[in-house]
Order: C-alpha cells, then sequence, then structure tokens
C-alpha cells in the first residue's frame, strides 16, 4: 500500500477551486446550517424538552400557599391508589387493541383496494382524505350528536331500526363506549394512513405481481407473498405510529363522552392525567401521570425498535 | 440575488425574526406610568360577540368609568361565555396568565391561594374604594376571605331551587302555580310532563364537567346531608342521604323513563335542551334563566321557580354560591385601588353596570329576579337595588314568588368543592346512563376518591 501525502494548501480540485477558498465557503455552509438549526433546536426545546422535564420536576413536588416543597413518591403513590388509575390503562390498552383490529387493518385494506382501481384514484384518495382535514372536534361533534344520538333519532340508531336490529346507547354504554370511539377515530385518521399504504403500494415493482401471477398466486396469496413483505418497513414503521399515538386517547372521550362517560367507561390514562390536573386542582399528580405514561411508552418504543432491528 | 447571497439573508431575517418573536412574549409592559398616575389594569369576563347587548353595556361601562377617572386605563379581556370554565381556569393559573383583576367562583378560594397567584387585598378595601362594602353581606364576603385576610370581592351570589316551564307544565296539566315541593312531588310530575313526548324531559339532571357533583350536593343539602364532614378531612356523602339523592334520580330515570334518553349533560347541554322547550324542570339558580335567555335563546315567560324540593316536606337545605374577582399577585397598590373602583362601578353600585335595570329592561335581560342579593337587608344599597329593580321589572315577578317567600336555609359550597364535584360527576353519570349502576357502591368509589382528594388537599 502506498501512502500518500497531499498539501491541501496548493490542491486544486477538479471543479479549479482552491481548497482554501472551499474550506471557507464549507465552513460558512456550516455556519449556515447551525443557524438553520437553531430554530428546530430551540422549537423541541421549548416546546418538547422543557415541559418534559418540567413535567418530571413537578411530579415530585407538591405546591401550596405558592410555596413549592419536594415530597418524593407521594404524588406516584396517590396516582397509583387512584380508583380510576387501573380503569384507565385498561380502557387505553383496550382502545389500542381494537384500534389496531379497525385502525390499523382497514386503511391498509383500503389501500390495497383503491390500488387495484385504474381509474378515479385521485377522487377516491380525496374522498378518503377528506374526514382528515376536517377539525378533529367537528368530525366528533358530528358523531356526538349525529351518529351516537342515544334516541332512535340517531343516525345509527335510525340504521340499526331500520334493519330490525336492537338499538344502542352508544356513548351512555359501558360496553359500546369504546367500539364507538374506536370508529369515529378510525372514520377521522384514516385518510392519512391510506395514502401512505398507497405511495408504499405503488413502489412495489409490478414484475413481482406479474411473476406471483405467472405462478399461479390468486389475490390473497398475492397479497401475502408480495404486498405485505413488500410494505413491510412501513407497515412495522405505522404499527408503532399507530401504539403510541392510540395510547394518548384524549379528544375522543373528551367530546363524545363529555369526559369520562358512564362508570368510567371511557377515561384513558391521558384523560386521567386531564381530569387531575385541570378539574380535581391536582397538577403534581398529572405529572406524575405523564411521567408513567411516558415511561411506559418509552419502554415499549425501545422494545419494538430493537426487536424490528432484530428482525430485519 | 445568490444562493449564498440568498441564504446569508435568510440566515439574518430567521435570527432577527426569532429574536424579535422572544423579545415579544418576553414581559408584560410596565402599565404604570412613570410619572404615577396612569394606571392600566387588565379585566377579564368581557361578554363575548355573541352577547351582542351585553357587550355593548359592558363596552358603554368602561368608556364611562374612565371618564369619571381619566387617569385609568381598563383593557377588557374576553374569556369565554362560561367566564370560569374549571378546565380553562385552571391552565390561566397555572400558566400565570389570569388577568391583573380576574373572575373566580367563590368555590376557588383554595385553589386560587394555592396557586399563589392572588394578592391579600384587604388594607385597600374600604368605602373609599368601594362605597358599598359594608352593605355587602358577610356570608358573600367570607367566600373571598380566610383568616380575617380578604382576597377577593365578590360580585354574585345565588341560591338553587326548582326552575320549570310553565308552558310544559300547563300542557300536562298540572297547575303552573302549585310547583312540586318534595321529590315524590318531582317525580309525579316529571312523569306527566315526559309522556307529552316529543323528546321532552320532564326532570333534567348534569352529570358531567363538574355540574353533576355540584348538583348532587345541593340536593344533598336539600336532604338536610354535607358531602363533607365538619372538619372538611373526609367524604360524608356515602351514607342513607346520599343514597336517596341518587334513588330519586334513578328512579326518575328508569322506573318512570321521565329524564329523557340523552345524558352526560354538562351545563350547556342541559340549558340549550331546556332553551329549546325540551325540559320540564331542573335544580337551578334564578340565573340560569338569564343564561337560557342570553345564551341560549330562550323565553323568560316560560320559566318560573319554586324552592328546593326536600324528601318529605320542604328541603333542609340549599346550595349557596356565587363569583367574585381576585387580584393578581404583584398588581401595584395604585393598580388594586383602580381595580377595586372598577368593580364597584360595573359590578357593586345600584342603578351602574350589573345593577343598571333600567338599561337591562328594553334589552331582554331579565330584571326582577330575586338574586343576586349581594346587599344585607336593611341597608341602603339593598333598598335602592330593590326599589331600581321593581321599578324596571320585566319578568312576571310572582313566576319566582314562591321562592323568594319561601327561604330555605343555604348552605354554602365546602372547601375544594371543584374537585370533590369532579369527583363525584362519576356517581352521577353513573346512575343516569346504567340501569344496573349501583348506588352503593358508585357512592363508595365516589367518597374513597375524595378521601383520598381530601388527604392531599391538607398536606
Amino acid at each position: 500500500m502506498t501512502t500518500v501525502t497531499v498539501d491541501r494548501t496548493t490542491t486544486v480540485p477538479r471543479d479549479g477551486t482552491p481548497y482554501r477558498k472551499r474550506r471557507a465557503y464549507r465552513s460558512q455552509n456550516g455556519l449556515m446550517g447551525w443557524a438553520f438549526l437553531i430554530g428546530a433546536v430551540l422549537c423541541f426545546a421549548l416546546f418538547s424538552w422543557y415541559p418534559m422535564i418540567r413535567g418530571i420536576i413537578v411530579s415530585f413536588q407538591r405546591t401550596r400557599r405558592g410555596v413549592t416543597t419536594w415530597v418524593g413518591w407521594d404524588n406516584y403513590e396517590r396516582i397509583v391508589n387512584d380508583p380510576s388509575f387501573w380503569t384507565a390503562w385498561k380502557n387505553t390498552a383496550y382502545f389500542t387493541v381494537l384500534a389496531l383490529i379497525l385502525g390499523y387493518a382497514v386503511p391498509f385494506i383500503v389501500a390495497i383496494i383503491f390500488n387495484e382501481f385504474r381509474h378515479a384514484r385521485g377522487y377516491l384518495r380525496a374522498l378518503v382524505y377528506l374526514p382528515v382535514m376536517l377539525p378533529p372536534a367537528s368530525a366528533l361533534f358530528l358523531f356526538k350528536y349525529y351518529a351516537y344520538d342515544p334516541s332512535e333519532a340517531g343516525l345509527f340508531n335510525a340504521i340499526l331500526k331500520f334493519l330490525h336490529l336492537p338499538t344502542s346507547q352508544w356513548m351512555q354504554s359501558t360496553t359500546m363506549t369504546m367500539p364507538a370511539m374506536v370508529i369515529a377515530s378510525t372514520w377521522m385518521n384514516m385518510g392519512g394512513a391510506v395514502l401512505i399504504y398507497l405511495a408504499a403500494l405503488q413502489n412495489i415493482p409490478g414484475s413481482l405481481y406479474e411473476a406471483a401471477e405467472l405462478d399461479g398466486a390468486g389475490i390473497f396469496k398475492r397479497i401475502r407473498h408480495v404486498t405485505i413483505p413488500q410494505t413491510k418497513l412501513i407497515l412495522s414503521l405505522m404499527l408503532m405510529l399507530q401504539i403510541v399515538a392510540t395510547m394518548q386517547l384524549f379528544i375522543e372521550p373528551l367530546i363524545l363522552a363529555n369526559g369520562a362517560g358512564s362508570q368510567d367507561s371511557a377515561t384513558s390514562v391521558a384523560y386521567l392525567i386531564y381530569q387531575h390536573g385541570f378539574f380535581q386542582n391536582d397538577l403534581n399528580g398529572a405529572a406524575a401521570l405523564g411521567v408513567i405514561m411516558l415511561v411506559v411508552l418509552g419502554v415499549f418504543s425501545a422494545f419494538y425498535a430493537r426487536l424490528s432491528v432484530k428482525q430485519d | 440575488m445568490s444562493v449564498t447571497q440568498f441564504r446569508k439573508v435568510a440566515t439574518l431575517a430567521f435570527a432577527a425574526g426569532l429574536g424579535l418573536s422572544l423579545a415579544a412574549c418576553s414581559t408584560k409592559d410596565d402599565s404604570s406610568d412613570a410619572a404615577g398616575d396612569k394606571v392600566t389594569i387588565t379585566v377579564d369576563c368581557q361578554p363575548v360577540g355573541a352577547q351582542k347587548e351585553l357587550l355593548r353595556d359592558w363596552n358603554a361601562d368602561v368608556e364611562a368609568f374612565q371618564k369619571l377617572h381619566p387617569n385609568i386605563t381598563i383593557k377588557s379581556v374576553s374569556v369565554g361565555a362560561q367566564c370560569n370554565n374549571p378546565p380553562d381556569f385552571t391552565a390561566r393559573l397555572a400558566g400565570g396568565t389570569q388577568t391583573d383583576v380576574f373572575y373566580a367562583y367563590m368555590t376557588d378560594l383554595q385553589q386560587v391561594l394555592d396557586s399563589g397567584q392572588a394578592m391579600e387585598i384587604t388594607q385597600f378595601v374600604n368605602k373609599d374604594t368601594i362605597p358599598t362594602w359594608d352593605s355587602i353581606s358577610a356570608e358573600a364576603k367570607a367566600a373571598f376571605s380566610e383568616g380575617g385576610k380578604v382576597y377577593g370581592i365578590p360580585t354574585k351570589n345565588y341560591s338553587m331551587g326548582l326552575l320549570y316551564n310553565k308552558n310544559l307544565f300547563q300542557q300536562a296539566g298540572l297547575d303552573a302555580k302549585n310547583p312540586p315541593k318534595t321529590w315524590p312531588e318531582v317525580r309525579e310530575a316529571a312523569k306527566k310532563i315526559a309522556a307529552l313526548g316529543n323528546g321532552i324531559a320532564g326532570y333534567s339532571e348534569y352529570s358531567a364537567g363538574n355540574t353533576g357533583g355540584w348538583h348532587f350536593t345541593a340536593e344533598l343539602f336539600a336532604q338536610g346531608g354535607s358531602p363533607v364532614s365538619a372538619d372538611g378531612k373526609k367524604a360524608d356523602f356515602n351514607n342513607d342521604l346520599g343514597k336517596k339523592v341518587l334513588q330519586n334520580l334513578k328512579d326518575m330515570r328508569y322506573a318512570d323513563n321521565s329524564m329523557g334518553e340523552k345524558q352526560l349533560l354538562q351545563w350547556p347541554d342541559l340549558l340549550t335542551n331546556a332553551a329549546a322547550g325540551k325540559v320540564g324542570m331542573f335544580v337551578g339558580a334564578p340565573d340560569a334563566t338569564t343564561a337560557i335567555v342570553t345564551n341560549f335563546q330562550g323565553k323568560y315567560q316560560d320559566w318560573a321557580m319554586g324552592p328546593m324540593p326536600g324528601q318529605d316536606g320542604a328541603a333542609k337545605g340549599t346550595l349557596g354560591g356565587g363569583e367574585g374577582y381576585f387580584f393578581k399577585k404583584g398588581l401595584t397598590d395604585a393598580e388594586v385601588k383602580a381595580g377595586l373602583m372598577w368593580l364597584a362601578y360595573e359590578k357593586l353600585t345600584p342603578g351602574k353596570g350589573q345593577f343598571d335595570y333600567a338599561r337591562a329592561k328594553p334589552e331582554n335581560q331579565p330584571v326582577g329576579l330575586p338574586q343576586p342579593q349581594l346587599f344585607t337587608p336593611g341597608s341602603d344599597a339593598f333598598k335602592q337595588e330593590n326599589e331600581l329593580k321593581k321599578a324596571n321589572a320585566n319578568i312576571n315577578v310572582d313566576d319566582f314568588a314562591l321562592f323568594e317567600n319561601n327561604p330555605v336555609p343555604i348552605k354554602f359550597e365546602p372547601a375544594n368543592a371543584q374537585t370533590i364535584y369532579a369527583i363525584l360527576d362519576g356517581a352521577m353519570s353513573a346512575i343516569l346512563t346504567n340501569p344496573n349502576a349501583s348506588i352503593d357502591a358508585e357512592l363508595k368509589k365516589a367518597s374513597d376518591k375524595v378521601d383520598q382528594a381530601l388527604a392531599q388537599a391538607n398536606k
């Protein structure tokens, strides 16, 4: 092996720019890069990292008469002993599972169906994306007042009655609250997921499907052996994002169930945080529950990331 | 412009913009003029744009007040039609973003003091700043004081009774001049009203947004109970009296089906239904009719009011509460005095502001309601206010005579009331939405939670 020593001050690159000038240009570019980065760093620092650190600190404190004291694990003990604590986790887990069955599978299936259409794809994409453009609160009020009205005037109850099926109390029923929230949430949010899946599907080379067809694969086999393996990365990412997002269930109980719903049937962990912080004047307890949630989601994400790396 | 130049300019512009933005949201500007005379204060609870007449009146009052006191500038802030929506209020307190003079319920004293956001104003409160101060009822003042120190000024008070829709009473064949006096009578009347159909609830009740707990407390007072023990350290509703409150509601909801299908109601939900003529009766204060008219486009001619129903006879108590204003910590003496003078003008002077009945009369605002009754009976302010009210009454005062002439002992809301109400919402919503909900289990659960919350609050 030979070693080549280069005198950098005299080196002239291929474009003819002297090295010193190029280094100055690079360093200027670097400065500019940092300057642009400051905005993002400041935004994250102010609106994500600082509140997070502040939340952790507040969870170990208590404020009385404007005086803040350190109280160790008191807030955590109190929160864990709240009769609604485990109900909230159970409800959140139930919502997450239901949302995975409905909210994760449906957009993928819809994307596969849309991908098969040769015409009107744009129209269908706009149609499915339309609910995403509605402000979430408006979409949920639509469900609350028109779809989930517990009387027979409600849209869903009218349909059930027309079909001679038993009607439901929807958000006032302890058993229907969660499925009803999942339906509304899926309708509201699936547009974005469908577009992402469609983009992933359109990147799959057509030759793979042709080869599978030549091998005699039907539609289900093509999905199983071509579509799913080819979109595995995006499916895996969306799975994690969906779980993290559904674990933060909040606006659905707040609007659809006016809070906790019947017998805590709509109480999610995020709503319990809100209830402690803003209705029960217990911001320290709310912070403690927020930290517990952060830890749970952090552990889940780390575990999931590790699992994904191993699989890859 | 080359790319490099463009980048330079963009970087500089971005950095300058960021710097300006950060500077803009740094601190409150100094409202006191260096000369020492000019004072600017911010005050919340300005009516919202949809409350056109109320907003016009408020702005006119601000203008008139500023003419009277040229050195004072009032900056009005609107915080919604419901000036104290508990979550918004808590967020403002936690963030320290409340106005200099800020609206609160009588139940908020503990929360406000705990937040460290209010200042003591004892030394400033006197006849010079509030000419009617000595006439204001002692109970109302007590709700904003602690340990002999004054922290806020009461501006409105109320007590609860039974509001009922006269039209629906007549349609149901009930005597609109003789409303139910006991809960069994309420139940019978509710059945008849609900039988009118068309989605009408004979009796309607809250169960969300802290209002369920608020009404549970009112109905518990009527039974002779109290939500907390005398020392304020333990829940005291998991007993026969608490069970009677929930049993009455459960019977009407499920045995009689007289409360309508829609439950989990919050303050605007019930009042919207009431304004639409879909509610026969509900427990409330006289000013609920004001909200029905000014916020929800109802007609006050439809409504009348009787005393709070008791279980077997007259109610043993009824809930009393109200509202007022606190002063943000750190105000200068001049700012506090300016705030007090504004409150005196707008809220506590017969013939001015909220008591300007001559102005309110043609404006579709109910005049002649028995409350607020802030002034001590017999005082000059009391006499003046009542004379003005009678002279300008635009409602049929007889509709509220039964409530006014049959006073029920008023019991004021307990300390940490909003915390207790939030928890009691759970018991109320369970009973009103699940026919199989156990009253015993729900009261036990709520009682445990309140014990825990009070232990925390009293630490």
